[in-house]
């Protein structure tokens, strides 16, 4: 095993010029989907899904009597406990030398059980393909010591991609250093190893709630409770297995 | 509040009906199977054909189902190349997979009347993979992020027993009218609308589905008229009314999930 890779995404920086959305596309070779105007401020691509690896957010907030501008960067967390590789069950996702989260074109089945795994709604199935597609941290990039695409293209090193320990402690300084010039708000977004998914290979610095950005505020991975899906689940096939004998002991 | 009122998790790409009606024909199947085993114990021989033949057709037809809902079908096999705890699918396909095969088993050499005793085997076999096949659909449900399949991660499974009971109860009434049949299926109802309340007081969205409560008044309705006794066109009508409860009760389950990304735009476990 490698060093951890990751992404560090400071959105204090980011100046919404999605230059990570074409890079991202350009690369990896995705499926345009069309000119699509959501009227969501100038965010025309809506979410993360099949086609969409990289997604730049924009949010515009009233804030005395001015506009504040939000831009963040959204992409696949890459969580140290990742939901969608634990429900795969043909084995296509996979974690890498990297530590990342990437699906194996030639093994998925497209039975989409990783879609609504995702605490945060970023894996999809792409309809024509039937397959599962999400951000792989440019695996085939990285392997040959190259950026990610979405890094490399980035003007204002609002995406930072590196060993994932080095990326931490970037951030916390970043995160001081924004704190003394009085921008209270400023927070890191999944750089705890103690959350709910134990940590994100790719995480943030945001300057609101991460509502505000479309994130869940405390996502938790559905397998942490799978051991006790299961006792249950042991329980109440018992319970068939009783009230069929017990239906079969009486009077004919 | 939230990004444009977007839902954060993605609502499931599964296809309905074919979802729906695999975890319901799943359910009517793996306890037709042990109603079948336990026939076969206990002497009930008229009791024994028909529940082979509801087990491995509500197999069958649920792995079709389920192969017709891949996004890539012809690679269906992908299912049993790995086994994964983690994966309730995984773990499922495991149990299907042989099930479905040993019941197609059993039903052929019923209705052929050769090697009988491997189908007797093959149905015992079936017989004790049933409660399984009853009750893993509840944790691939589970096991997600959508909230009000995770959150009802402990009733679930007890009222996809409960429904699986009177599912297979209802398809042997269908066919002859019986005491160990209408025993099952007040065992069954009993269980179901039991632990579908206890499953609607922790997550409250169950509340105002029609179809669950379709569900429920079918399933009364199915054990009032199983207990006229003697009458085989009640007997019918009880059968038809577990079948079709068994059926709301998993497509209102599934409704209900998937519109609860919408309604909760933010999940936390």
């Amino acid at each position: 095993m490698t060093e951890r890779m990751g992404f560090f995404t400071d959105t204090s920086v980011c100046i919404g010029c999605k230059a990570c959305e074409v890079a991202c596309k350009t690369w990896n070779d995705i499926p345009a989907d069309g000119v699509d105007l959501l009227g969501m401020s100038y965010d025309n691509t809506g979410s993360l899904d099949a086609n969409t690896w990289r997604h730049v957010a924009f949010i515009e907030q009233t804030v005395q009597d001015d506009t504040r501008w939000l831009m963040s960067s959204d992409v696949c967390k890459h969580c140290t406990e990742a939901g969608c590789l634990d429900v795969c069950p043909t084995g296509a996702l996979f974690r890498t030398e990297f530590d990342t989260v990437v699906v194996q074109a030639d093994i998925c089945n497209g039975c989409g059980y990783c879609v609504p795994a995702c605490p945060f709604g970023v894996i999809d199935r792409r309809e024509d393909d039937g397959r599962a597609w999400k951000c792989t941290m440019c695996y085939d990039r990285i392997g040959d010591g190259l950026m990610p695409a979405c890094a490399t293209a980035c003007p204002t090193e609002s995406i930072q991609y590196g060993p994932l320990d080095e990326l931490r402690e970037r951030a916390d300084e970043r995160l001081a250093e924004l704190h003394s010039r009085g921008q209270a708000d400023a927070r890191l977004y999944g750089h705890s190893p103690d959350d709910g998914v134990g940590g994100a290979g790719a995480f943030f610095l945001l300057l609101d709630e991460p509502e505000v950005y479309g994130l869940p505020s405390n996502p938790v991975v559905t397998t942490r409770d799978l051991p006790a899906m299961w006792k249950r689940a042991g329980l109440a096939a018992v319970a068939v297995a009783a009230g069929v004998a017990v239906s079969f002991l009486g009077r004919r | 509040m939230g990004y444009y009122g977007r839902p954060i998790v993605k609502e499931p790409v599964w296809k309905v009906p074919d979802v729906p009606g695999y975890l319901f024909l799943g359910g009517m199947a793996g306890a037709s199977a042990s109603m079948a085993l336990a026939a076969q114990v206990s002497g009930h021989s008229e009791l024994i054909r028909p529940a082979r033949v509801a087990a491995a057709v509500g197999s069958l037809a649920s792995v079709g189902a389920l192969i017709h809902d891949l996004g890539r079908p012809e690679r269906f096999l992908n299912m049993l190349r790995v086994f994964k705890v983690t994966s309730p699918l995984s773990v499922g396909s495991w149990i299907l997979a042989p099930f479905s095969g040993l019941t197609a088993l059993t039903v052929a050499t019923d209705l052929s009347g050769r090697f009988r005793w491997i189908g007797s085997l093959a149905g015992g076999a079936a017989g004790v993979l049933g409660p399984a096949m009853c009750t893993y659909t509840s944790v691939l449900l589970a096991d997600t992020a959508i909230p009000a399949w995770h959150n009802a991660y402990p009733e679930l499974p007890f009222v996809f027993a409960g429904s699986a009971m009177t599912s297979a109860a209802g398809a042997s009434l269908l066919v002859s009218p019986s005491r160990p049949a209408v025993r099952l299926g007040l065992i069954g109802s009993g269980l179901e609308l039991t632990s579908t309340a206890a499953m609607e007081r922790r997550v409250e969205t169950y509340r105002s589905s029609k179809l669950l409560t379709a569900a429920k008044a079918l399933t009364v309705a199915g054990a009032g008229l199983s207990l006229v006794r003697g009458n085989r066109v009640t007997a019918v009508l009880a059968g038809a009314s577990y079948l079709a409860a068994g059926i709301c009760t998993r497509f209102g389950v599934y409704r209900t999930g998937t519109a609860s990304v919408k309604l909760v735009s933010v999940q936390s476990g």
